[in-house]
């Protein structure tokens, strides 16, 4: 047989019947496009999750005022004032596990800058603050020990307020106001994004605690202490030292409860990546579904045209085909079908997962494993009702098939 | 005959089982082609005429007898040596034309060639094809699908299919079945030019007019041969020729009437 026939019949065969082509490389598209889509999103997502929770900082223990909530969060708490600065300090001077340490007051202000006025949030913080956030600064510098300790009026402003109160210009050596309070800008921080919760971390302004407590925010105590820890290993010693000098500190007798709450990062990062995981769980049934529907599409569309296929087969068999120089052509009609689909499915699924995570900001991720699965198993079903009618037909006589109806 | 006989059917037998039915459609048939005979096969419907045909065609086989093609022994042969007799030594044409649909008929001509086991080129196998074309008197309609063709233009493709590996036999089962008688008429003319050229012709037909186009009609009964007889073929270009004379005859009249 003219072995460049098979092909060449195969393309026209496909191009013959146009309209089952394209509905077959549809459905294939569809459910390939779907799992890469869903599960790069999930993946995309899950990798923000993981990313944010290291942009918290490396080995951070948080510490709330009041005691320990069932369930064991009490993030933005603060409504307990039993924190005070002296013990952030004290919990760096003392535990040489701890290497970094801010008291933390947060408020939300207004800021004027010229005739322009922004609301946004107000922190106090120490000198290691961005150290402990692993965040740096863009432009400028955050403010030293010597400013928190003489209470200086200083700030360190995020993305946001420079893109609102200044257009973007440099805001370095500008001077805002807070209630009143000149305080200057010496530092622009890095772009952060947003936060696990779906803040925009970047609009904010950062300021010595000192200058923050009273001046600012009104407040006496720390509504959250900031603590980073000098290594994994060091965390749990850590945290039974952090609690023993606090209750020490705060003269708790030994059958009172803690008036505080330690929270290391690592149980921040535990409930996040849960709530990513629920979430991958959910787009990849979504993806199966679809993978599903386009697999009963492909089924469909090629169980229609058996009758014709089944005629066709008994007239190639009775012009002098062998059977199986038949199902070469069908076999390879078949690939060529799915792989047309398998690579417009991959093509939509990875230019979905671009636009979809460009609008949520997320990172696009490309699941290798999600392509070849989807691939995979549309491939099959597509090979599976393409192949398996003209495969039954060509085991038939030739009269037979030809009679077929 | 005797030994020069192209096709030499002995004790032919088919039984259709369907399900705890049995069909006895042909009994123990005898036949002996001459090369270069033009045979028509006749019998009422159901008499196994299409059985007999198709185990001639080497599309189905026998349950029993014995059936020698050009010297081969076709009967006992396995399924890919079969493929090749029905690609080298066979040309079947359908009474219901089974022409691919949506493909020219160019492509439906040359799709024989394609399975032949030396392989031509594509120049080759292209113009053969138009060759065949041309010789049915199509070679105007090289592009056309089989929805943009007449019935009896389809058969004449389904000829060409058939010509176009240069058979020793042609194999016919009621190949103007679905055809008006004009056009009946035409393909028994281009049938008889092949014949006129050398081919073995065998027919079925269940009209005894059109029988007698061949040289000899057989005819079935009940899966037996009833009855075997030679005779004169009538000539269908003549026919034509007196169909066209006849309508030129009463047209003028009709119009002239008042
Ligand atoms: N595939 C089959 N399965 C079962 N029985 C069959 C099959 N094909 C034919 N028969 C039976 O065999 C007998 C002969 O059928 P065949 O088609 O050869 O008749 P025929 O002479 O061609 O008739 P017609 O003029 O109607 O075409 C009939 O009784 C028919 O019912
Ligand atoms: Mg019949």
């Amino acid at each position: 047989m003219k072995w460049s026939a098979v092909p060449y019949s195969a393309l026209r065969a496909l191009r013959r019947n146009l309209m089952r082509t394209l509905l077959t490389a549809l459905g294939i598209i569809i459910g390939v496009g779907a799992v890469i889509t869903m599960v790069g999103l999930g993946q995309g997502a899950s990798a923000e999750v993981k990313e944010q929770v290291n942009r918290l900082g490396q080995n951070v223990v948080l510490i709330f005022p009041g005691e320990r909530q069932l369930g064991g969060v009490s993030i933005g708490g603060g409504s307990a004032n039993t924190l005070t600065a002296e013990d952030a300090r004290a919990l760096r001077e003392e535990i040489p596990e701890v290497i970094a340490s801010s008291p933390e007051v947060r408020s939300t202000r207004v800021v004027v800058y010229g005739n322009r006025n922004w609301a946004t949030r107000v922190y106090g913080q120490s000198h290691d603050y961005l150290q402990i956030r692993n965040w740096g600064v863009e432009s400028g510098e955050m403010f030293t020990e010597e400013h928190v300790a003489e209470a200086a009026l200083v700030a360190v402003v995020g993305q946001t307020i420079v893109e609102e109160l200044f257009e973007g210009s440099d805001p370095i050596g500008e001077t805002i106001r807070v209630r009143g309070l000149p305080l200057e800008i010496i530092g622009v921080l890095e772009r952060k994004g947003m936060s696990l919760m779906g803040s925009v971390q970047d609009d904010i302004v950062i300021v010595p605690y000192t200058t923050a407590f009273q001046r600012i925010s009104g407040r006496t105590h720390a509504m959250v202490i900031n603590v980073q820890v000098f290594d994994e290993e060091s965390m749990e010693i850590a945290r039974v030292k952090i609690a023993d000098l606090l209750r020490e500190r705060h003269r708790l007798a030994p059958y009172q409860e803690d008036d505080f709450t330690i929270q290391t990062q690592e149980e921040v990062a535990q409930m996040a990546t849960e709530t990513s995981r629920v979430m991958t769980w959910l787009l990849a049934s979504i993806a199966g579904i679809s993978l599903f529907v386009g697999g009963i599409g492909i089924m469909n569309v090629m169980l229609v045209s058996v009758t014709e296929r089944t005629r066709e087969v008994g007239l190639r068999l009775a012009v002098g085909a062998r059977g199986p120089d038949v199902l070469l052509q069908f076999l390879i009609e078949a690939v060529i079908l799915c792989l047309l689909g398998g690579i417009g499915g991959i093509v939509v699924g990875l230019l979905g997962t671009e636009i979809i995570a460009s609008i949520a900001g997320w990172p696009a991720l490309f699941s290798a494993e999600a392509m070849i699965i989807a691939v995979t198993v549309s491939a099959a079903v597509g090979l599976f009702f393409g192949f398996y009618p003209a495969w039954k037909a060509s085991r038939l006589d030739p009269i037979v098939a030809l009679r077929r109806e | 005959m005797g030994e020069s006989g192209l096709v030499r059917l002995k004790a032919i037998e088919r039984v259709y089982r369907t399900g705890r039915v049995e069909v006895r459609a042909l009994r123990g048939v005898d036949l002996e082609v001459a090369r270069g005979e033009f045979v028509a096969i006749m019998g009422p419907s159901g008499s196994g005429k299409s059985t007999l045909m198709n185990i001639l065609g080497c599309l189905d086989q026998p349950t029993a007898g014995n059936y020698h093609l050009d010297g081969q022994d076709v009967a006992r042969m396995r399924k890919g040596e079969l493929a090749r007799i029905r690609n080298r030594i066979l040309g079947f044409v359908f009474q219901a034309f089974h022409l691919l649909p949506r493909t020219s008929a160019q492509e439906n001509v040359e799709l024989p060639l394609l399975y032949r086991d030396e392989e031509l080129s594509w120049k080759d196998i292209h113009s053969r094809a138009r060759a065949a074309l041309e010789k049915v008197g199509l070679g105007e309609r090289l592009d056309h699908t089989p929805n943009e063709l007449s019935g009896g233009q389809k058969q004449r493709v389904a000829i060409a299919r058939a010509l176009v590996t240069e058979p020793r036999v042609l194999l016919a089962d009621e190949p103007t079945g679905n055809l008006d008688s004009r056009t009946t008429l035409e393909i028994i003319d281009l049938i008889q030019g092949l014949h006129r050229q050398g081919l073995t012709i065998l027919m079925v037909t269940h009209e005894p007019d059109i029988a007698r186009y061949a040289q000899r009609t057989i005819t079935l009964r009940d899966g037996l041969m009833a009855s075997d007889v030679r005779h004169t073929p009538l000539d269908a270009r003549q026919a034509l020729d007196d169909w066209t004379e006849a309508r030129q005859d009463m047209t003028p009249t009709e119009v002239v009437a008042p």
